[in-house]
């Protein structure tokens, strides 16, 4: 899926977890958006980047059995929805532990990894995970 | 502005139709509509095409012209578009189409809806229905339909005490009332304990409580109140339609398990229909998880938030207080993306016509039929029935 260039373009949120800061209202948004959902018109040029401590805390996670073809390597891999202690949620994997010691609840912070290889050759495309604390 | 009638409806069967192609699914359900509604192809003044995924599926856009040509109206020059709402892209469609109505443009509307989701090989399909997440920053790290759909499962049940029975219950409900329709792609009744000890798709979710992977096509006919007092013909009124959006990834929600689209464009639809819950006879919800099946009762109103699971053992059955998916729904009817919610109102279309044989819902005025995008970022609602 895609180009060389997306990949490059979200690059620098992806491995540094940076996201941003409404200079309004001072919310917190990862991924990083270009106007605020609160304050609107207020928010405009007043975006500012923000790097997350990428310590946070399990919402809800899934063992992934049926898995895109990109995937195939991991399957089955841990998917979760971490509530990061900045503010925002974020989507990612949950490496580096006997799924029985996942929990709802458990503190994790975010490592730098693989995350996905486009066929034999294709682009090896990298990001972040999240290991247990 | 005038009112909104469904004049006729047809569908093609649902399932892995590996001999049809998307073009011919199409055209089958749009002359099994014109043929029930008994009016000509040159009647018909505008086409709304409902499609998701045949852009990346089949290589194919400009669907509303593929439609038109092979339906044999090309010569007629009237317009045809495509709507994309993702999974929501048939509701949405149909709205599209009402407004046309009422605008006062039109007095003859075709919408027709279209997946064909088999042409692809193993796991791909994953990939590709993965489309309708947010690709950056939910697909791109793994995140599935089905892996969202069993965190916010997980946490649903956690946070309300809720068994994967109830779950589970869902998914026998439907491949119940699939049984008896013959456009269904499953035809298998499913016990309590086949549902609950499924291959894991996407641990809590098992194959039991996702819908399949579907080919089929879905179409209707409206028409203005003007067309149908003076042509005499006995339609089904579309009472009223909503829409709402909410954010498109699960992680930018209020909660894991908050459906606001559906809250929202539920709310609206009752109130622009001047209509009660209680005065609804069946609901057709977009289950395709059996997860938001639950969530959605709970937040179109049948049941105070976490416990759907009191009216899921018994209310939602055929004859119960609440009958949910005669049709077999998602899970069992079938989901191709595009012709799912079309095909939602084919089935009220012919209940509200009495013409359901052993699924019916008997004495059915008014139907409530949701359909939902993705994972919940849009939900269009109708009000098909009454006066």
């Amino acid at each position: 899926m895609g180009e060389v260039s997306r990949f490059w373009r979200e690059s620098v949120h992806r491995y540094r977890l940076m996201g941003n800061q409404c200079g309004n209202c001072k919310r917190i948004f990862f991924p990083p958006r270009d106007v605020c959902p609160i304050c609107h018109r207020e928010s405009i040029g007043k975006m500012k980047d923000y790097t997350l401590s990428g310590n946070g805390t399990i919402e809800s996670f899934s063992v992934v059995h049926d898995v895109p073809p990109a995937f195939t390597r991991q399957r089955p891999y841990i998917i979760a929805i971490i509530r990061l202690d900045d503010g925002p949620s974020v989507t990612g994997q949950i490496v580096d532990s006997d799924p029985g010691e996942v929990e709802m609840g458990k503190r994790v912070t975010s490592v730098f990894r693989r995350v996905a290889q486009e066929g034999e050759s294709g682009i090896i495309e990298y990001g972040y995970k999240f290991v247990l604390a | 502005m005038s009112d909104v009638y469904i004049i006729g409806a047809g569908e093609t069967k649902f399932g892995e139709l590996w001999e049809r192609s998307l073009r011919e699914l199409a055209v089958e359900a749009g002359l099994k509509a014109i043929e029930n509604a008994g009016i000509f192809s040159r009647d018909i003044q505008v086409l709304y095409g409902s499609n998701s995924l045949a852009g990346i599926i089949n290589g194919q856009e400009n669907i509303g012209a593929l439609i038109s040509d092979f339906s044999g109206i090309a010569e007629n020059h009237i317009p045809a578009i495509r709507v994309e709402a993702s999974t929501a892209s048939g509701g949405a469609a149909v709205r599209q189409a009402s407004l046309a109505i009422k605008s006062g443009e039109y007095d003859v509307v075709m919408v027709g809806g279209v997946e064909k989701m088999t042409d692809v090989y193993g796991s791909e399909i994953i990939d590709l229905t993965s489309s309708v997440l947010d690709r950056e920053w939910e697909a791109f790290f793994g995140a599935t339909p089905a892996s969202l759909a069993a965190i916010t499962a997980r946490k649903y049940m956690a946070d309300f005490g809720v068994d994967k029975e109830a779950l589970a219950m869902m998914s026998v409900n439907d491949h119940l009332n699939a049984s008896k329709n013959p456009d269904a792609q499953f035809k298998n009744k499913i016990s309590v304990e086949q549902a609950m000890g499924a291959t894991p798709v996407a641990e809590p979710l098992n194959l039991m409580d996702c819908s399949p992977v579907s080919d089929g096509a879905a179409a209707i006919l409206l028409a203005s109140e003007k067309y149908v007092k003076k042509n005499k013909i006995d339609g089904i009124r579309i009472a009223s339609s909503a829409d709402a959006q909410d954010y498109l990834a699960v992680h930018s929600r209020k909660s894991l398990y908050a459906l606001d689209s559906a809250r929202i464009a539920g709310k609206s639809a009752l109130e622009k229909a001047h209509v009660k819950l209680d005065d609804i006879s069946f609901a057709e919800l977009h289950d395709s998880y059996s997860i938001y099946g639950l969530i959605e009762l709970e937040e179109l109103g049948f049941a105070e938030k976490g416990h759907a699971k009191d009216l899921v053992f018994d209310d939602i059955k055929l004859g119960g207080r609440i009958p949910v998916n005669p049709s077999g729904g998602l899970k069992a009817k079938g989901n191709p993306f595009g012709a799912t919610g079309v095909g939602q109102f084919v089935e009220a279309y012919r209940q509200l016509k009495n013409k359901c044989g052993e699924r019916q819902v008997k004495g059915a005025k008014y139907a409530l039929l949701h359909s939902m995008a993705g994972t919940g970022s849009m939900s269009v609602v109708h009000i098909v029935g009454g006066e």
